[in-house]
Parts: structure tokens; sequence; C-alpha cells
């Protein structure tokens, strides 16, 4: 039982930083310029989709993942000038239609490049087999995610609290006209943080890949989360997307292993089985709800 | 937040406009005769399909274009009604009279739940609590198996309606066209009451309403309830036309595909919901024709819309009419 409640918290641990990466891309958008993404898990998509393709070719995973973060962090920089950039002075209805719109168009142009098959994506092969600690043994290569994750939320934290980038960055969360008052082009900065968000996004897409489908659609349902990690959090904070991540992360995982175990102590069997997955699965739109009605801007307001 | 689209008051009735209206209800009344004698039956079932998505856009077009929410979880009050019917008719509860008031009643019950803690919330926020509930929603109906789970739930037939027949498609069509018309004559004098000018006011300066004294949350709820009532109605006829309640009347794609028909048609227009939906499935019909690749065809027009008529297509619409009228 410890072992499993173990590997459970693990692996929501590791979700919970690719959650991350996802979620601080997409909490800079909307804490900077207000503005619904509904595409940034197109973004996670396409990242994948490079991954696999450049993996396939070179035969090499790193490879791979590398080409996708830096192919989805020029694709999304051009999204940005050409499209995304006459959608900050409008209103939120025509950014969910302007983005909607171009998560039909990702999707088709995934489609129409790959085809409607999910594209295979493995894990570098010397990292396939488990590695034991101490009589607990987990996957090398789930180890291998949790260590990325920990080094890029690392070096996402010095880069937005200690450098002159970072302190722009959170100067423009904070306050736009402010920032832009005080000579920062925050037009180009903006550019800047959405690339590195697309790269990010790819970063996530490309190794979760071998452990979920690469396939057309991928990116909407890990979207939901991301938005209940950035709404849980406080939009346009990145401590709080780290937090809201993790709790998502975890939350979900051990939901889902331990619900159903758990209401068998105290529900008939026929019941527990019915209801556990149920229960599992709207767990964290249950924690977004409470969180919201009793802190209505999230944990960690960006926002004075 | 209110855009452009929202502040000018197309709610506006005149005795010609009215007039208008009469005329095209019975033009879209003899539509099913005339289908069946060019010989394409097969078109009435599609007719009638966008008449009830023009039922449950214009639902939603109420609490976005007139309580000025942006609420993304409507697929959640759509698919609860039609989860009802298909759950009552499960049960042998087939009369229309009972089952759809009771969807109608279990949305906007729904509705009641939902709104009252997501108004607590603002702007993005909101938008993305609204979002999480028909989420929750939509897992806890996957999720129990006794409801068909991932399946969904089929109807074994329409439900009866009186001495009328539904199974027949022009009977239906009649129906869901009565039931649509019904509710745009409600909405229409909501808009018009008491009630429909404070909401307004709200919308366009929400402190100030609130500092004259009107109870604003309230005013709100009262309107996210009655867009909900009516998506659950809207529910329980999709359900009936496809003889199947599915999870995906409750996924957040539809969310976002009513919401898109709202805009597309034009944010707090009375036709606006009605325009939307018949723009978007007349594409969808007329693209899936030409390719394969109809979505991407469908989001570069929709990307044509937001940059090229930003108040949608009932309001470009009504400028040609009022154009037309003041000559």
């Amino acid at each position: 039982m410890t072992q499993l409640i173990l590997e459970q918290a693990l692996n929501g641990f590791q979700f919970g930083l690719m959650l991350f990466l996802l979620a601080a891309g997409l909490t800079l958008v909307f804490g900077i310029m207000d503005m619904i993404n509904l595409a940034h898990g197109s973004l996670y998509m396409v990242g994948a989709y490079l991954a696999a393709a450049a993996a396939a070719a070179s035969g090499s995973f790193v490879v791979g993942v590398l080409a996708a973060v830096a192919g989805t962090a020029v694709v999304g920089a051009l999204l940005e000038v050409a499209v995304l950039r006459r959608l900050y002075q409008r209103d939120h209805l025509a950014q969910v239609l302007a983005t909607f719109a171009l998560i039909l168009i990702a999707n088709e142009a995934v489609r129409m490049l790959w085809g409607d098959q999910p594209m295979l994506l493995n894990a570098p092969a010397a990292l396939a087999g488990p590695v034991e600690i101490g009589g607990f043994s987990y996957p090398a290569y789930r180890l291998l995610i949790i260590a990325v994750g920990v080094a890029v939320a690392l070096a996402l934290y010095v880069v937005v609290a200690k450098t002159r980038l970072g302190m722009w960055v959170r100067a423009g969360a904070s306050n736009r006209e402010m920032t832009e008052a005080l000579g920062v082009n925050v037009k180009r900065l903006f550019t800047l943080v959405f690339a590195f968000g697309a790269g990010l996004c790819a970063l996530a897409g490309a190794l979760l890949g071998p452990l979920l489908a690469v396939q057309v659609g991928m990116g909407e349902s890990i979207l939901i989360l991301a938005f209940v990690v950035i709404v849980i959090g406080g939009i346009g904070s990145i401590r709080g997307a780290l937090v809201g991540s993790l709790l998502v992360g975890v939350v979900d995982t051990l939901g889902r292993a331990l619900l159903p175990w758990l209401l068998r102590g105290f529900l008939p069997a026929e019941t527990a089985a019915n209801l556990g997955p149920a229960l599992a699965a709207i767990l964290i739109y249950l924690l977004m709800a409470a969180i919201l009605f009793w802190k209505p801007a999230g944990l960690f307001p960006a926002r004075g | 937040m209110a855009g452009e689209g929202m502040k000018s008051a197309l709610y506006r009735q005149s005795a010609r406009r009215r007039g208008l209206a009469f005329a095209a209800l019975l033009a879209l009344a003899a539509l099913p005769p005339l289908l069946q004698a060019l010989g394409q039956d097969f078109y009435v079932s599609v007719a009638a399909r966008m008449l009830i998505f023009a039922l449950a856009a214009t639902s939603l077009n109420f609490i976005v274009g007139f309580g000025g929410l942006v609420a993304f979880g409507h697929a959640a009050f759509f698919g609860a009604g039609a989860y009802a019917v298909a759950i009552l008719a499960e049960r042998g509860v087939t009369s229309a009279f009972v089952a759809w008031p009771a969807a109608a009643a279990l949305a906007g019950g729904l509705a009641l739940l939902i709104g009252a803690i997501s108004l607590r919330t603002r702007g993005v926020y909101f938008i993305m609590i609204t979002l999480a509930f028909a989420q929750m929603i939509y897992y806890l109906f996957i999720s129990l198996k006794a409801w068909g789970g991932d399946d969904g739930l089929p109807l074994m037939a329409r439900s009866t309606f009186g001495p009328f027949d539904l199974g027949n498609d022009a009977t239906f069509y009649w129906v869901a066209l009565a039931c649509l018309a019904a509710a745009l004559f409600l909405l229409d004098r909501i808009a018009h009451a008491r009630f429909g000018r404070v909401l307004q006011g709200i919308r366009e300066n929400e402190s100030r309403m609130a500092a004259l004294g009107y109870p604003v949350a309230a005013y709100q709820l009262a309107c996210f309830v009655i867009g909900g009532t009516l998506a659950g109605l809207a529910g329980a006829l999709i359900a009936n036309h496809s003889l199947l309640a599915s999870p995906n009347l409750l996924h957040w794609t539809q969310s976002g595909t009513l919401l898109v028909m709202v805009i597309v048609g034009g944010v707090g227009t009375l036709y606006g919901g009605f325009a939307g939906a018949l723009t978007l499935l007349l594409l969808e019909e007329l693209l899936t024709g030409v390719t394969v690749h109809w979505h991407a065809a469908l989001g570069l027009l929709l990307l044509v819309v937001v940059f090229r008529a930003p108040r949608g297509v009932a309001a470009w619409l009504h400028g040609l009419f009022s154009r037309g009228g003041t000559k």
C-alpha cells in the first residue's frame, strides 16, 4: 500500500510539473495582456508532433525534444505577431472566437500533415526500465521528467525573480500601462514571453508524448486542466501557477488511484465502484470551485 | 468588458419588425412541405436540428449579450436537458408534457446552483468557473455507467406529444419551430419589461445600478437561470431529434460552439443566436461537401468574422434593414 501511495504521489508530482510548463506561459498571457488564449493547448500538441517527427527522422529522442522546443517557439512567435497581437485590445468574446478558430485550424493542419492515426514517440531505450531506490522501484523515464521539470521550474524562478527581464515581466503583469510609461517595450517583451511559453508547452508535449498518446485533440483536454491551474493559482502569478499545478497534479492522480478504494471502506462495493471514478474525475473541479468561492481571485492574486 | 456590439440597444422592436418576424415565421413554417415537394425529405430533419441549435444559442445570447455575463459552460444545461429526457424515457415517462418541462426545470435548477456560486467572480474568472462546472457535469455523466457512460443514453422513440406523432420529421420540425418562436417572443417581452431594462442597466454599468439600490446579483442570477432553463428545453429537443443523449452535448467544445454561434450571429441582438446557428450549421453542410478538412476552412472564416464583421451577422443585417427603412 505504501508503495502504491508513494508511486501515485510521485506520478502526481510529475504530472503537476508538466502542467506547470503549460500554465506558466498561459498565466503570463492572461496576466499581462488580459487575453484568453484557447489555442495554448494547440502549441502543446504541435510540440508533441514536432518531437515525434524529429525523433523519428533523427533516431534520437533528445534531438526530437530540442527540435520541438525550438520549432514551437518559432511557431508561437509567428502566431503572436500575425494574429494574437491584434486581439489584445478586443473584448474577451472576440478572443474566444479567434482562438477557438485557431484550434480548429491547428487540429486540421496537424491532420493534413501527419494523418488521423496517433504518432508513436518512444522514450529513450536507456530509460525504459525501472530504478530501484531502497526497495522502492519507479520508472526511470518518469524520474527524468521530474528532474527536467524541477530544473525548468527553478530556472524560471531565477529568471522571473532575479533578472531584469523577469522584473519587466512581473511589472507588466501587475500594471501594463505603468510599465509602458516607464519605457519598457511591452509589445516586444510580450512576443518574447509568448515564444518562450510556446517552447515550454512543446517541452511538456514532447516529454509527456511517450506516456500519453500523441494525437489530434490532445491539447484540448490538457488546456482545461491548465486553465484550472492558473485560476486556482491566481491569474498572472508564476508562483500561483506552480502551487496550482502541483495541487492539481497530485489531487487528480491520487484521487483517481485512492478514492474508489477509500469509498469501499464505508459504502457498499457496487456503489463505491460506480461513484469512485465519478467523484475522482470531478475532484479538481470541486477544488477549483471551492477555492474560487473563498478566494475569488485565486490563491496568489498578481494584481493588488 | 462589454464590447461595442453589446452597447447598441438592438433589442428594439417596431411594428414593422414585428411584421417581418411574422413573415419569417410563416416562411419557416412552410419549409417542410416545400422540401418534401422537392423530394428533399432528408433536409427537414437537418432544418429541425438548426432550429434546436438556434434555440440553444438564443438562450446563451440572453446570458451573454443581455446579462453581460460571458458564460463558457452552457453545454451543461443543454446536455442536462437531453439526459433528463433520456433518463425519464428509460423509466417509462415518455410524454413530452412531463419530460420536457422536467428537463427545463432540471437545467434551470442546475443554473441556479452554478450561477449562485459563479456570480461571486467576475471577468475571466467567471468564464473559467462556468467552464469548470460544465466539465464537472460532463465527467459526472460519462463516469456513471447507469447513464450510458461514454456511449450516451439512447432513446427508444421520440416523446409522445398529445395527438401529434413526433416521429414524423415535419411535425417535429413544427414543434421545434414553435418552441423557438415562443422563446424569442418571451425574451423580447422580457427585454421590454422593467426586469429587462434593469438588466441592461447592470450590463452597461454594474456599480451605478448597485449604487441606485438594485440587487445586482439577484438580477444576474435570474438572467442566468432563464438562459439555463431555455437551454434545457433545447436539450430535450436535441435528444428527441437524434434519439440519443450524447456526452458530446456536455463537452466543453459544445459550449465553445454555442458561444461561437452567438458571436457570429451578433451578441445582444434578439435574432443573433438564430442567425449564428443558421450560419454555422449551413457552413458546416456546405463545407463538408467541398473538403474533408472543412474544420480548417471554418476556422479561417471565423477569423475573417473576428477581424471584418466584429458585431456579427445579425447586426450587419440589421444595419442593412435600418438603412433601407430610413430612406
